[in-house]
Parts: structure tokens; C-alpha cells; sequence
């Protein structure tokens, strides 16, 4: 017993050390303190504030009773989704979206570096890498409006395209609005057109960064052009694509809303191959208004999502300790 | 001989790839800036098209005759550029606390702002604060204020700022001064590139703002542009209810199709504009994050 309370003594001081040193430390460091405290409150509220909020996942929310005070349901909320077949289809088109996303994108960026770093000419090279950079900084809203204008049935560009050349006839257009198994590749090729002009940036600075002795050397060996690129700058390229390759996987579970919503937006024709956890917890918001459901899947997300990334990052660890994220 | 083909072969795909890839890059552009100068009944019949089949200037007539573009216009500028000069100054002043050596308990916060890159509440509880307990719908501050720091942003900014040498800092300090001003004084002119990278990060971020608007705001005079586009894409209504095609003549074909590629074009404008800068800093910044991690 008198252990015990000289222990808890003990304890009471060190923490009233702690106490004391934290308040002289605020003294010591105050303009640092207020320096950060604009960041730290707003992390705080915008930030971990809906982290506690998440308890709305168990509960079935009344807007009129508020956070506080509507009634707690345990994981009611869970079990609606999870016996409904929706949960599959968007966890299914999250992540297989995600993936051809992520090495398509990959496989553009590295092939544009290689032929842009292939290319001689200055000024071509530069014209060029300013065009493919270009789609980078426009929104998704416009290139929406850019799908308007290539794919609508009646007077979108392909279509005009497609009978002009004679494939197809009048009447016969590609209604691509309604044709949910075209809708992967477009998004892909959408993607593709987006960013891999901008992530080629990156591979380009590795390539740059490539010591020029070891081409020299191999070409004194006679090594060709097209082993150059397969033999030696593939192969230095690696560590670069782990770790963007990780992060992306990191990723893999987080669909991108303001992509895919901004360009299949509340089209239920599409739904079967488009729909990603995101879209699905934004329509349950705006239609069915459901808020406790939407906040349990988007927590179901966020907890894969945490998982996904503590795993991807034991990985990287265990492959190469300098490619670990953290 | 045999490399001498292989050269021409791996120059020939070089150059025609990069042709190729180049041409639909721009494609777009072209298909909607030319769309947007033909004339609707020429569109309705054969489409649109690269090269307009009959010039008319009519949808930009029509959309310039009310104030929605110019209503958009002047909102997305008023929190672009607020919000860009707000966030720079929230982000930096966080990211040069967490850079000074002699702050205890920088490595905890570091932490707590990298977490929320880890794990969030997802976007409903969001929602619900933002618009239930904050009461932001419908308020300019809505578009800003829940973007205030972006972490990645904070980060790179930490780790420019752990570049400049502490000896100046020491030596202000020594002359008295304290840390704002060192901050504003010291440190902020020295990292003037590394300031505009990540402006034209946030500025970007916040003229291609879109989704928070389909959140939060119904009153039509805070709509960004980018919203605006989304509302006249989908919904033919929205024109016909903003005055966009009232004052067109009843036997008229209504313009919407042009109508629609004209605020695309009128929207976009900026971006090119700015665009020699935009690639420059974007370049830079995205090389620096990603030696740096």
C-alpha cells in the first residue's frame, strides 16, 4: 500500500515536472506557439473533429436531434451495406479502376520520358512536352465538357467521325451514355490524357539525373540504342517506379470522386462499372439523404484505406528500407 | 547497319509518338473553341466539329448578355486569390515552426498533421460540420476555409524552409528579434520560388473548384466557374432559367449546345494564360516533393 503511494507520489511529481515544462517551454517558444496555432486548430477542427463525428456511423442520425443526441443502432448501418450486393460492386470498381489507373499511368509516364529524352531536337521536344503537360491543370468539369463533345450520340466528334469514314451509318451511332463496358476504357484513356504527361516529369528528372558515363561505356561496348533504354535506363528507373508504384497502392482504396463524378455525375446507366465507394456514399448523401449509412461506408473506407497503407509501407521495408514512406 | 535502322526506327517512334500524343492533346481544346463559334443549327445537324461549318458568334452573344459568367467570374476570383493569400500565410507560418531546430515539440505536431494524411473521417462528417455546425452553406468562407492547409503543401514548405541556414535566424535572434518577424522578414524573402510553387498549387486547386460548390452552395452568386460549367453541361434548364437564352427569338434554334461550349472557352482562358508559370513552378515543386518525399 505505501508503496503503491510513494509510487503514485512519484508519478504526481513527474507529472507535474512534465506540467511545469510544458507551460515554460510555451513560455520560452511563445511566438513558435503562435505561429502554428492557426495550422494545429485548423487540423483540429477540419480535420479531427469528423474523426470523432464518424460515431454517427452508429447511430441513426436525425438532423433535428443532432450528433448528441440521436439514438446509437451498433452496426445497423454496417450490416444494410454489407448484405446489400452495392458494397461489392463499388469495392470491386474502386479498386480494379484504381489499378488499371495506376499502371497504365505509369507504363504513358515512363514511355513518355524515355522517347522525350530520345528526342534531339530542343525545340521539338520542348513544344511538345508543354502540349502533353497542358490536360495537367484544367479541371475535371471541362474535360467532362470536352466527353460532351466527343462522345454524345447524336452530335458528338466520334460519332461524326465513325460515319464519315463509313463505319458505321445513320442511325446507327455509338450511344456511349448508355454503354456502361465502354465506360473503363474511356476513364482509363481520360486518365491517361489527364496526367501522364505530367507524371513523365518525374521519370524525366530520374533520367536526367542518370550518370551520363555508364550510356558512354556501354556504348564503347557496343551496346545500341535499344539496349541503352532497356539495359540501362529501365533499370535505373526502378527505385523511382517502387515508390511512386507504393504510394499509388496506398491510394488504392480512395476512388476519385472528382473525376468520376464530374464526368458520369448521376447517370444510373453507367452505375454497374463506374460507381466507386466515393460516388456511391456522395449519392446516398444527396438522394437517399441517409447520413448515418453514407458515414458508415465512408468509414469502412477509411479503415481498408489505413490498413492498405501500413501494409504497402511493411512492403516497402522489407523490400528496400529507403523506399519505405515512413 | 543494323544499328543504323534501329536508330531510325527508335527516332521515328520518338517523334511520331510525341506528335501523336501532342495532337489529342489538343484536340479538345480545338473541338470546343470551335464549337463554340458555330453557328447551333450547323451543330445540329452535323455535330461538332474541328473547323466550324458556319461562324456565328451568337452563343457568346448570348452568354455575355447577362451577368453569370462575369457574377462566376468575380466570385472564383475574390477566393482564389483570398484563399491562396491566406493559405500561403497559414502554411507557412506552420511550416517554419516545424522547421526551427530548438521547437520541442515539433515532431509531435508533424505528426498530428500527417495522420490526417493517413485516415479521415470521410466526407460526411465534413459535411455535416461544415454546413450543420459551422453554418458555411452559402457563405464565400466555405470555399476557403476547410482548405486551409494542405498537408502535402506543408510539408514541402517544412522541408525548403530546413534548407535555409539557421545561423541567419540565430543572428536575428541575438539582435532581438522574435520569430514573426523573423518569419516575415528573413525567411519568406529567401523562399520566395518554394512561396510560388506552392501558391500556384492552391491557386489551381481553387480555380478548379467545383465539388465543394455541389456541397454547399445553392445561391446562384456564388457559384464558381467551374460549377458553373457542371450546371450548364447537365442541366439544358439551368440556361433558360439564368436569362442565358430568353432574349433569343422563339423561331431561333435555342443556342445550348454552342451556349455550353462557350463557357467552356470563356473558363479555361486563364489557365492557358498563366500557363508558362503554372508549368515552370509546377515542374519545380513536383520535382523538389519527390526527392524530398
Amino acid at each position: 500500500m505505501s508503496v503503491a503511494l510513494s509510487h503514485n507520489k512519484a508519478e504526481r511529481v513527474v507529472m507535474k515536472k512534465k506540467k511545469k515544462s510544458f507551460l515554460t517551454d510555451v513560455k520560452q517558444n511563445f511566438y513558435l506557439y503562435l505561429l502554428v496555432l492557426p495550422g494545429v486548430l485548423y487540423f483540429l477542427i477540419f480535420k479531427y473533429l469528423p474523426m470523432v463525428g464518424v460515431v454517427v456511423a452508429f447511430q441513426d442520425f436525425n438532423t433535428i436531434k443532432g450528433i448528441f443526441k440521436s439514438e446509437f443502432v451498433g452496426l445497423k448501418n454496417f450490416e444494410y451495406f454489407f448484405t446489400s450486393k452495392d458494397w461489392l460492386i463499388v469495392t470491386w470498381n474502386t479498386v480494379f479502376l484504381n489499378i488499371l489507373f495506376l499502371f497504365t499511368g505509369l507504363f504513358f509516364a515512363i514511355l513518355i520520358a524515355i522517347v522525350l529524352s530520345e528526342i534531339s531536337s530542343k525545340h521539338f521536344k520542348k513544344v511538345t512536352q508543354s502540349i502533353v503537360i497542358l490536360p495537367n491543370f484544367i479541371s475535371w468539369t471541362l474535360v467532362s465538357m470536352f466527353v460532351f463533345a466527343l462522345l454524345s450520340t447524336d452530335i458528338g466528334l466520334i460519332n461524326s467521325i465513325l460515319k464519315a469514314f463509313g463505319f458505321i451509318q445513320e442511325g446507327q451511332e455509338i450511344s456511349f451514355y448508355s454503354n456502361p463496358d465502354l465506360w473503363v476504357g474511356i476513364l482509363v484513356a481520360l486518365k491517361i490524357w489527364k496526367g501522364a504527361g505530367f507524371g513523365s516529369v518525374i521519370y524525366l528528372a530520374a533520367i536526367a539525373g542518370i550518370d551520363q558515363e555508364i550510356y558512354e561505356a556501354a556504348k564503347m561496348d557496343g551496346a545500341t540504342r535499344l539496349q541503352c533504354i532497356t539495359k540501362i535506363t529501365l533499370p535505373q528507373l526502378r527505385t523511382t517506379v517502387v515508390l511512386l508504384t507504393l504510394f499509388g497502392i496506398g491510394d488504392i482504396f480512395q476512388g476519385d470522386l472528382g473525376m468520376i463524378y464530374a464526368i458520369v455525375g448521376d447517370n444510373p446507366n453507367l452505375y454497374h462499372t463506374t460507381d466507386v465507394i466515393d460516388t456511391y456514399v456522395f449519392r446516398m448523401l444527396r438522394q437517399m439523404n441517409d447520413i448515418s449509412m453514407s458515414t458508415a461506408i465512408g468509414l469502412y473506407q477509411s479503415i481498408v484505406g489505413l490498413i492498405i497503407v501500413f501494409a504497402t509501407n511493411h512492403l516497402a521495408k522489407k523490400y528496400d528500407s529507403d523506399s519505405a514512406i515512413f | 547497319m543494323k544499328n543504323s535502322f534501329e536508330n531510325k526506327a527508335i527516332d521515328m517512334f520518338s517523334y511520331l509518338f510525341m506528335a501523336i500524343f501532342s495532337v489529342f492533346c489538343i484536340l479538345p481544346f480545338i473541338l470546343i473553341l470551335s464549337s463554340s463559334v458555330s453557328d447551333e443549327k450547323s451543330v445540329q445537324l452535323t455535330g461538332f466539329a474541328l473547323i466550324p461549318k458556319q461562324f456565328s458568334l451568337l452563343a457568346y452573344e448570348v452568354i455575355f448578355q447577362d451577368n453569370t459568367i462575369f457574377t462566376a467570374y468575380r466570385t472564383t476570383i475574390i477566393f482564389t486569390v483570398a484563399g491562396t493569400v491566406l493559405c500561403l500565410i497559414i502554411t507557412s507560418a506552420m511550416a517554419y515552426a516545424l522547421s526551427v531546430k530548438t521547437f520541442t515539440h515539433r515532431n509531435k505536431i508533424a505528426f498530428f498533421v500527417y495522420f490526417t494524411m493517413l485516415f479521415s473521417g470521410g466526407l460526411i462528417p465534413s459535411y455535416l460540420l461544415i454546413s450543420k455546425y459551422l453554418g458555411l452553406s452559402d457563405n464565400i468562407l466555405v470555399y476557403i476555409v476547410p482548405a486551409l492547409v494542405n498537408p502535402f503543401n506543408m510539408f514541402l514548405l517544412r522541408n525548403f524552409f530546413k534548407q535555409i541556414p539557421d545561423s541567419l535566424a540565430e543572428s536575428a535572434k541575438i539582435d532581438g528579434a522574435n520569430d514573426i518577424y523573423i518569419l516575415f522578414k528573413i525567411i519568406l524573402p529567401l523562399a520566395k520560388p518554394a512561396l510560388a510553387t506552392i501558391g500556384l498549387f492552391y491557386g489551381l486547386g481553387f480555380w478548379n473548384e467545383w465539388f465543394t460548390a455541389t456541397l454547399y452552395i445553392n445561391d446562384k452568386d456564388l457559384y464558381s466557374l467551374q460549377y458553373l460549367i457542371m450546371k450548364v453541361l447537365r442541366e439544358v434548364d439551368f440556361m433558360y432559367e439564368m436569362d442565358y437564352l430568353q432574349g433569343v427569338i422563339a423561331n431561333y434554334v435555342a443556342p445550348s449546345n454552342t451556349v455550353r461550349m462557350a463557357t467552356a472557352v470563356v473558363t479555361v482562358g486563364p489557365i492557358i494564360f498563366v500557363y508558362p508559370f503554372l508549368q515552370k513552378y509546377f515542374i519545380k515543386g513536383l520535382v523538389v516533393g519527390a526527392v524530398k518525399g
